[in-house]
């Protein structure tokens, strides 16, 4: 149990846009910020390389679900803060459904074949 | 702190090897380092540690860049004049703050040109007051750019204001030289008044001097492609309107020269801040193409004039030939230094530059000796003091600089004091311009 799970490389990806736009959703924030999130969330198990969060913060911009702004906080340095939009938001409600249909049926195989014991633990 | 201070330079300067990762990207991943850092430190690793762990979290920086190219493809391979739309969401790059500043430069021109009653020549006063009608909007929009606080700005504006003063309130006789030369070196001085704005404020600055030298180097390769451009769109004008109505070519020349000159010094401004990359490339290429070239022109120069002995025999015009000489090595040396990656080696090209400053030193030397003989003989004029106080400057800078690229050679100096030399010089020839716009025409009564 306590024994580190390594993910696989592709669910890390798969699952780093939801994660990103519901940390986002919570409030805005930047890069650094957003990361040690993640951390917390998974208790460290989700180990994503801290430069590869940048390259995804610039396609969620693209695509219109969040806004950027560089500003000065009062303590410390010029950070690009990013924002979650509308459509962010919408796109997050999306990926919610779509996650959840997916641990559903995970679920339900998982205690149909009874390949691990159903403490609902995914 | 100083070594973390260079060692995250360099990561910074590793990240941006790759076209992929913008500027703004870089800054960004930058501020995570230094968060990072901040943490890890809290945590009780040493600086250097930090620093360390830090940077392989940020993870492999080849398979950074190849995420950034996925989400950045265009970075590839444009590198057009355009901002990429990614970064279009700031707003603005200062475009369009630079062509307001452009058409009014343009505008004011205009209004000075036509207020002055223009027919054919420009009057004399209008050749003394030009710099004045456009630098300010050069100086308005760094000042606007970099947010320049009030109480800086109204510095800013003192020069100008002197400058128009002096311009216009000193006798000068019709004519005269000391009139010319004050409206030679007015631009000048005022250059290094821009440049007070272009550092924001940071005048003292080793770091922002140099940025300051790359700039004048950049505006002035821009505003050269500029004008080309200008003279073939020029050309063509002429001849497609000339069929229409014999001179009408002409009197929209006429319009459109002095707008699209005063105009260009600010879009070239412009351009060097938003296209930083491109010229980046160019100027170590210029640099290693002329320096050379130079530095052979020079050398047999210097032998012929030695062999054929017309070193005793020179007059005014040739001195001032030899001070544009000395300038454009000097241009040459700078532009060099600027472009020159300061953790290299000293190499082949810092010999070829040494050579080049050697000879035209031993140049200079000769036509210096013969005009002091002739000055000794016929006494001081406007034009020698300025050619002579100009050649005066321009030798100590360059001897100084030949000593220290010796000893950078020789491994017995870095490559950090001779550029720091340099920059520590510039103020020199702020104060030498000045002197002659505000300082010579008094002493000679504004006549000659």
């Amino acid at each position: 149990m306590s024994s580190r799970i390594h993910i696989d490389k592709d669910l890390v990806a798969a699952s780093a846009t939801p994660l990103v736009l519901a940390i986002l959703d919570e409030g805005e924030s930047y890069g650094y910020a957003i990361l040690k999130r993640v951390r917390e969330l998974s208790g460290g198990e989700l180990e994503w390389t801290d430069g590869m969060l940048y390259p995804l913060l610039h396609r969620l911009h693209r695509l219109g679900y969040v806004t950027t702004d560089w500003r000065i906080p009062p303590e410390g340095r010029r950070r690009k803060y990013y924002a979650i939009t509308e459509e962010g938001q919408a796109a997050l409600a999306e990926q919610k459904r779509q996650w959840a249909a997916v641990t559903r049926a995970l679920n339900d195989a998982w205690t149909r074949f009874d390949l691990v014991p159903a403490t609902g633990e995914v | 702190m100083d070594v973390l201070e260079s060692r995250i330079a360099e990561w910074r300067a590793y990240v941006g090897r790759s076209r992929t990762v913008a500027d703004p990207d870089i800054d960004e991943l930058e501020t995570h380092l230094r968060d990072q850092m901040a943490d890890l430190g809290a945590g009780g690793l040493s600086a250097d540690e930090a620093f360390l762990v830090a940077v392989k979290r940020m993870g492999d920086i080849d398979g950074l860049s190849r995420e950034f190219a996925l989400e950045h493809s265009d970075r590839l391979w444009k590198q057009l004049v355009l901002p990429s739309k990614a970064e279009s969401g700031r707003t603005s790059n200062g475009l369009v703050e630079a062509l307001l500043f452009a058409v009014a430069a343009a505008v004011t021109i205009q209004i000075a040109l036509r207020g002055d009653g223009w027919s054919g020549d420009p009057s004399p006063w209008f050749m003394r007051n030009v710099s004045l009608f456009v630098l300010p909007f050069l100086a308005w929009y760094f000042a606007q750019q970099r947010g320049l606080p009030l109480r800086q700005s109204l510095l800013t504006a003192t020069p100008f204001v002197l400058g128009a003063l002096v311009m216009n309130l000193y006798p000068f006789d019709p004519e005269s030289s000391t009139e010319m030369l004050a409206a030679l070196h007015l631009p000048v001085a005022l250059w290094f008044a821009v440049g007070y704005t272009y550092v924001g404020g940071e005048w003292r600055s080793h770091e922002r001097r140099m940025d300051f030298v790359r700039f004048s180097g950049e505006w002035f390769i821009y505003y050269v492609l500029i004008a080309l451009g200008g003279g073939v769109l020029m050309g063509l004008t002429l001849a497609v309107l000339e069929p229409v109505r014999a001179g009408l070519g002409e009197s929209v020349i006429e319009w459109v020269i002095p707008s699209g000159a005063a105009g260009a010094v600010i879009v070239a401004a412009w351009l060097v801040g938003a296209k930083q990359s491109v010229v980046e490339n160019m100027a170590p290429v210029l640099t290693m193409v002329f320096t050379p070239l130079f530095a052979l022109m020079l050398t047999g120069s210097a032998l012929t004039y030695a062999v054929s002995g017309l070193g005793s025999e020179f007059d005014r015009e040739q001195l001032a030939v030899f001070d544009v000489l000395l300038i454009v090595v000097l241009g040459l040396v700078l532009y060099g230094l600027s472009a020159r990656e300061s953790t290299q080696r000293a190499g082949f090209m810092d010999v070829v530059q040494l050579v080049a400053v050697a000879a035209a030193l031993v140049l200079d030397m000769m036509v210096l000796t013969s005009m002091l003989a002739r000055v000794g003989d016929l006494g001081f004029t406007p034009n020698r003091v300025a050619a002579l106080g100009l050649n005066l400057v321009l030798l100590v800078n360059l001897i100084a600089a030949a000593w220290l690229s010796l000893r950078l050679l020789t491994g017995r100096a870095t490559f950090h004091r001779l550029a720091r030399w340099q920059t520590r010089y510039l103020p020199v020839f702020a104060l030498w311009a000045a002197g002659v716009v505000v300082v010579l025409p008094p002493l000679f009564a504004f006549g000659s």
